[in-house]
């Protein structure tokens, strides 16, 4: 392996004789046991960047606005899949400082429509081989998660949602309540709860992964392979030519692409606007907090239907916990306290013993929530714009299938089989995909 | 903490509230004219703007009464609030 000076010298060596060819990736630095030995013995202070923070270029063939997951997995699909390298990604802040690095960071695929379940099990499948394509450890770690149901009604919800599961090819299994005790010995034993544990649905393919890693992971990964990811860059408008966009106005000046998807979550309201159309979407704020470390001792995702609370036990040690929407629209990325109070409630309803834990950081981040709580990937009324939003509460686990589709559709214009249904038409055809339920997005 | 005042009832806190949408939204009509995409605009497209909106609250728990609030989704202040039946002139965002 070369040492970060030889490298850099050759890749300036190899832009003077591929300009022509615009073949602009770099070696990709591999993590190792070897490498971290060799770097020991210079204090690990010689370990190169992982990705180039390069002056945005005047044009490129693809544009991506937003470097969170969704827009890096996107830019890396582009260029790995399709070929297309010459793509920016913008975004105006720091990449995966948006909520990306704010979620719970938990993957699963048991949603209810066919259409979910294929495409979000995709995704769950491109997680499971992420760290080895990538050559960067997302620390996915599949513990399962378990719904479990509080009520008769609940029970029947769960045991139609497994039947689905099952028929979709997706896993998910039943539990009844002893099965329930048996699996997490942790939850309310008490006979007086509020709400009594009456069973459960596990998915045991689900799990977490390291939300800050999937965001670096892609950024490396698509930034070797020539992708320019520009920080730091607000688009401001965008450019027209012959009722077709066709690049953007920035604070760090224009930049022109024949295809530019937006993949900005909360945002999209906001860059639609610029753009003069609107989207079906309100932004909310979606709060999550971490108590201080404790040890092990919740060996896997737990959510309540009878709350909406959900949480897992990060590999430091803090709980991580979130549940419902603020429901009033919000840009703030804070939330407010009654929600916060509601959502700790849901904890200790389900585990008494957490009521002395304390909590140490809580934040929000701004979801795009849509009416039947679906995603659209599709392209914009205006040509030259794609969208890529609608996430709602659960973009993380989508993050390698969102930008797996969106790439292809931004490539050949047209949509991935996996994705036909998250378009923006089915709002007018009624062709609506209602994951409420598996969804878990109160609104 | 949301503090917003009711018109009826005064200063109250976030909890007694419940949020109603963008206003104003007018129902296209009649039925049997209008297409199916001006029907989703209506139902399901939104501003949803960052920045300064009207908006509608319920006092849920309190009065039950709809009434207007101008408030700012990127900081959460709020400006104004009216009743359903005063001019929205006076409260633009």
């Amino acid at each position: 392996m070369r040492s970060p000076s030889c490298q850099s010298h050759a890749t300036r060596i190899c832009d003077l004789y591929s300009v022509s060819t615009r073949k602009r990736t770099r070696t990709l630095v591999r993590f190792s046991a070897f490498a971290l030995a060799r770097n020991a013995v210079s204090f690990h202070e010689n370990w190169p960047q992982l990705w180039r923070s390069p002056a945005p270029q005047s044009h490129y063939d693809v544009l991506i606005v937003g470097a969170g997951g969704h827009g890096l997995a996107t830019a890396y699909y582009l260029a790995k899949e399709h070929g297309i390298s010459k793509v920016a990604v913008l975004e105006k802040g720091w990449l995966g400082g948006g909520n990306t690095g704010r979620n719970t960071s938990v993957v699963r695929s048991n949603y209810f429509y066919p259409e979910s379940a294929h495409f979000y099990d995709f995704s769950l499948r491109l997680y499971e081989g992420l760290a080895r394509e990538l050559g960067f450890n997302v620390m996915l770690s599949q513990r399962g998660i378990l719904t479990t149901a509080h009520s008769a009604h609940q029970l029947e919800l769960l045991a139609r949602w497994a039947n689905a599961l099952q028929l979709n090819g997706v896993d998910g299994e039943l539990l009844d309540v002893a099965e329930v005790r048996e699996w997490l010995p942790l939850l309310n034993p008490s006979s007086s709860a509020r709400y009594p544990v009456r069973g459960g649905l596990l998915q045991r393919r689900g799990g977490i992964a390291r939300h800050d890693a999937v965001a670096w992971g892609y950024a490396r990964a698509a930034d070797a392979r020539g992708v320019d990811i520009i920080q730091g860059c607000e688009v401001l408008g965008f450019i027209r030519a012959g009722g077709q966009v066709v690049g953007v106005e920035t604070t760090r000046g224009r930049i022109d692409a024949p295809k530019i998807g937006l993949c900005v979550a909360g945002h999209s309201s906001v860059l639609a606007a610029q753009a003069g159309f609107r989207l079906p979407i309100t932004s909310y704020a979606l709060q999550a907090f971490v108590t201080e470390p404790v040890k092990p001792i919740l060996h896997c995702v737990a959510l309540s239907l009878a709350t909406g609370t959900y949480l897992s036990q990060s590999d430091k040690g803090e709980l991580v916990v979130g549940g419902g929407l603020d429901l009033y629209p919000s840009y703030a990325q804070r939330g407010n306290l009654p929600t916060l109070q509601s959502v700790v409630a849901g904890l200790l309803e389900l585990f008494p013993c957490f009521s002395r834990l304390r909590l140490l950081r809580q934040w929000a981040g701004t979801v795009d929530v849509v009416h039947d709580s679906t995603p659209i990937i599709d392209k914009a009324p205006v040509p030259g714009l794609y969208v890529n939003c609608g996430w709602g509460t659960g973009g993380f686990k989508a993050i390698p299938g969102g930008g797996f589709v969106f790439a292809h559709l931004l490539a050949t214009d047209r949509p991935h089989p996996l994705a036909e249904g998250f378009s923006l038409r089915r709002f007018a055809t009624g062709a609506l995909i209602d994951e409420a339920a598996a969804a878990g997005i109160s609104h | 903490m949301l503090h917003i005042r009711c018109p009826w009832c005064g200063d109250r806190a976030e909890p007694e509230f419940r949020w109603g949408g963008e206003v104003p939204l007018a129902r296209p009509g009649p039925p049997e004219r209008v297409s199916d995409q001006a029907w989703a605009e209506y139902l399901f497209f939104r501003n949803n703007p960052k920045g300064w909106v009207r908006e509608r609250w319920l006092h849920a728990l309190g009065c039950r009464q709809w009434f207007i609030v101008v408030r700012n989704t990127a900081t959460h202040e709020i400006r104004a609030t009216c009743r359903l039946t005063d001019p929205l002139a006076q409260v633009e965002p």
